[in-house]
């Protein structure tokens, strides 16, 4: 069959991507700019026997995907800053009962209310720190629409591989944009599922090696008996006060991601090879930082871009090699900064790291990153 | 070669569907075609702003830089846009008062009277817009544009919609001459 080649907007191909990787229950309350994958989902998700439901509120929205993957479904809400920001206690609450579940964030500026129709890029920190606590998390940011499908796909493989919430991080301008795509067939996709135990008989939900085991998980209501709660907890599920229980609880949590980090990041790059000033971007600012360094290299300056797709789990390693051989690293981002602090912490001063930051609503104009990428040359 | 397009005016005119079909005409057509959009928190009135970057490159900044035309509805969308204008061509709808302030070359099209007075519905004047601009700019054919706009319109309004469409192309042979 041939591919088809359509025009898509971002928010239909996170939708897309969400109903290709298996989804079958979306509960959420709609926001500005992430309130199209509401509307599809409300379309779609009947369609193929799941369940769409519009919920009171944010919290409810999230406690309710928990609920459904509890079950076996796989889940996803979608929603914006302000609604992100009353997910974080259940988010928090996915992280340590190890329950897969997708959200998605489209950001818009903030703080509180802000801007509900201008792109930003803030949250990339509450992303990963939003909610109390050491937790895991996995944090995905596509840079077009085709992987707002691609990495929609992708957030539910690794939530459902390692039992973690993750956050499908997009922006305004990433969610609305309509592009010419060309999907990949339901046959070329890759779909993972969450470990499942072999046996009801001495099922433990939270029995696993302490090196970034993964312990298998069962559906309610198909017999097996556990228990799922916010306090932390021995391998039954029951709570557990005991220093060493949490001590072992909380060490195998973090290393799920920790110990698989190399296969989870995820970035691509542009005329890094040879480059002596090189931009981390990410999201929509990458397409104009794209832009800038297809600029610079006309200007005879060697540019180069290091584009994340994963934030979270950050590419340290990737990042200070790259600190190592060339003269600056420019972080253009919609916010004050926040991904240029880790960029800082990764390069450990080998190189100089200048921070381009917009924060008033618009996307940059490519000549902005540019003149950054040239004064960095001087 | 990468062509710019802004098409401006109030919320609720239909210019983000003008630019969806736009961009979907460019792609019937094996061309690269970007579309976004900015508008403010009201559903209805507000300033409202549909870019589309059409080239047969692959195109990596999606917004308009220098707008090779603008369209512009209304007054207000005329003076804030019109006077950010470069090299590129303003269409500005001839209701609107002219501005010192717009120094552009500019055509002015009865884009509103035609959809209103002519055919009647001055809903589909997104969709003569949309004619016009296909016309002047050269970016796209009649006929792949007739195809985008049955392929996206609501059912039962093609004809409709396909007459302002041809009247639009018309009307921006007259304003060119």
């Amino acid at each position: 069959m041939p591919k088809t080649v359509k025009l898509m907007q971002g928010n239909e191909a996170c939708t897309v991507g969400a109903l290709a990787a298996g989804l079958e229950f979306y509960a959420g309350y709609p926001i500005t700019p992430s309130t199209e994958i509401a509307e599809l989902c409300a379309e779609e998700l009947p369609k193929v026997g799941g369940s769409f439901i519009q919920m009171e509120d944010e919290i409810a929205s999230a406690a309710a995907i928990i609920g459904a993957s509890l079950t076996g479904k796989k889940a996803m809400t979608a929603t914006s800053g302000p609604g992100f920001s009353l997910m974080q206690e259940l988010l928090g609450y996915a992280s340590l009962c190890e329950v897969p579940v997708v959200f998605v964030n489209v950001q818009r500026v903030g703080p509180s209310t802000g801007m509900p129709t201008s792109p930003a890029q803030g949250d990339v920190m509450q992303a990963r720190w939003g909610t109390h606590g050491d937790h895991p998390v996995v944090v995905l940011s596509p840079g077009n629409v085709k992987e707002c499908f691609e990495l929609t796909v992708r957030a539910f493989n690794l939530s459902e591989r390692y039992r973690v919430p993750a956050v499908v991080l997009m922006d305004e301008v990433i969610g609305h944009m309509r592009e010419k795509v060309e999907l990949p067939d339901a046959s070329e996709l890759v779909i993972e599922n969450r470990p499942a135990p072999k046996s009801r008989v001495g099922y433990k939900p939270y029995e696993a090696d302490v090196d970034g085991g993964v312990p298998p998980m069962a559906p309610f209501g198909e017999g097996y008996r556990w228990h799922v709660t916010g306090l932390f907890h021995d391998e039954t599920g029951f709570p557990s006060n005991k220093p060493e229980v949490a001590d072992r609880l909380m060490r195998r949590l973090a290393a799920k991601i920790d110990r698989h980090e190399t296969e989870i990041r995820d970035y691509v790059t542009e005329s890094l090879d040879d480059c002596e000033v090189a931009v981390v971007s990410f999201g929509s600012s990458a397409m104009s930082a794209l832009s800038a360094v297809r600029k610079a290299r006309a200007a005879g300056v060697k540019a180069g871009m290091l584009r994340l797709r994963t934030i979270w789990p950050f590419p340290h390693d990737e990042v200070l090699e790259l600190s190592k051989r060339v003269k600056a690293i420019v972080v253009p981002e919609m916010n004050l900064g926040q991904v240029a602090l880790e960029v800082e912490r990764a390069s450990r001063c080998s190189a100089k790291v200048v921070r381009v930051s917009k924060v008033n609503g618009e996307l940059f104009r490519p000549e902005e990153i540019f003149t950054a990428i040239m004064e960095a040359a001087k | 070669m990468r062509t710019e397009f802004r098409l401006s005016g109030s919320g609720g005119q239909g210019l983000l569907l003008a630019g969806i079909v736009l961009a979907e005409a460019a792609i019937l057509e094996g061309k690269n075609a970007v579309q976004t959009q900015s508008y403010g928190p009201e559903a209805r009135g507000g300033a409202s702003k549909a870019e589309v970057v059409v080239s047969e490159d692959d195109i990596d900044y999606p917004k308009a830089i220098d707008p090779d035309f603008l369209l512009a509805l209304t007054a207000e969308a005329y003076r804030t846009y019109g006077k950010l204008m470069g090299k590129g061509l303003v269409i500005v709808d001839a209701s609107v008062p002219e501005s010192s302030e717009v120094s552009a070359r500019t055509v002015r099209v009865p884009i509103l009277s035609t959809a209103a007075d002519e055919l009647g519905k001055k809903v589909v004047a997104n969709i003569v817009a949309l004619g016009v601009l296909g016309r002047v700019s050269g970016a796209v054919d009649l006929p792949t544009l007739e195809t985008a706009v049955k392929n996206r319109v609501p059912k039962g309004t093609e004809d409709l919609n396909l007459k302002a469409l041809r009247r639009g192309w018309e009307i921006a042979a007259a304003a060119a001459s």
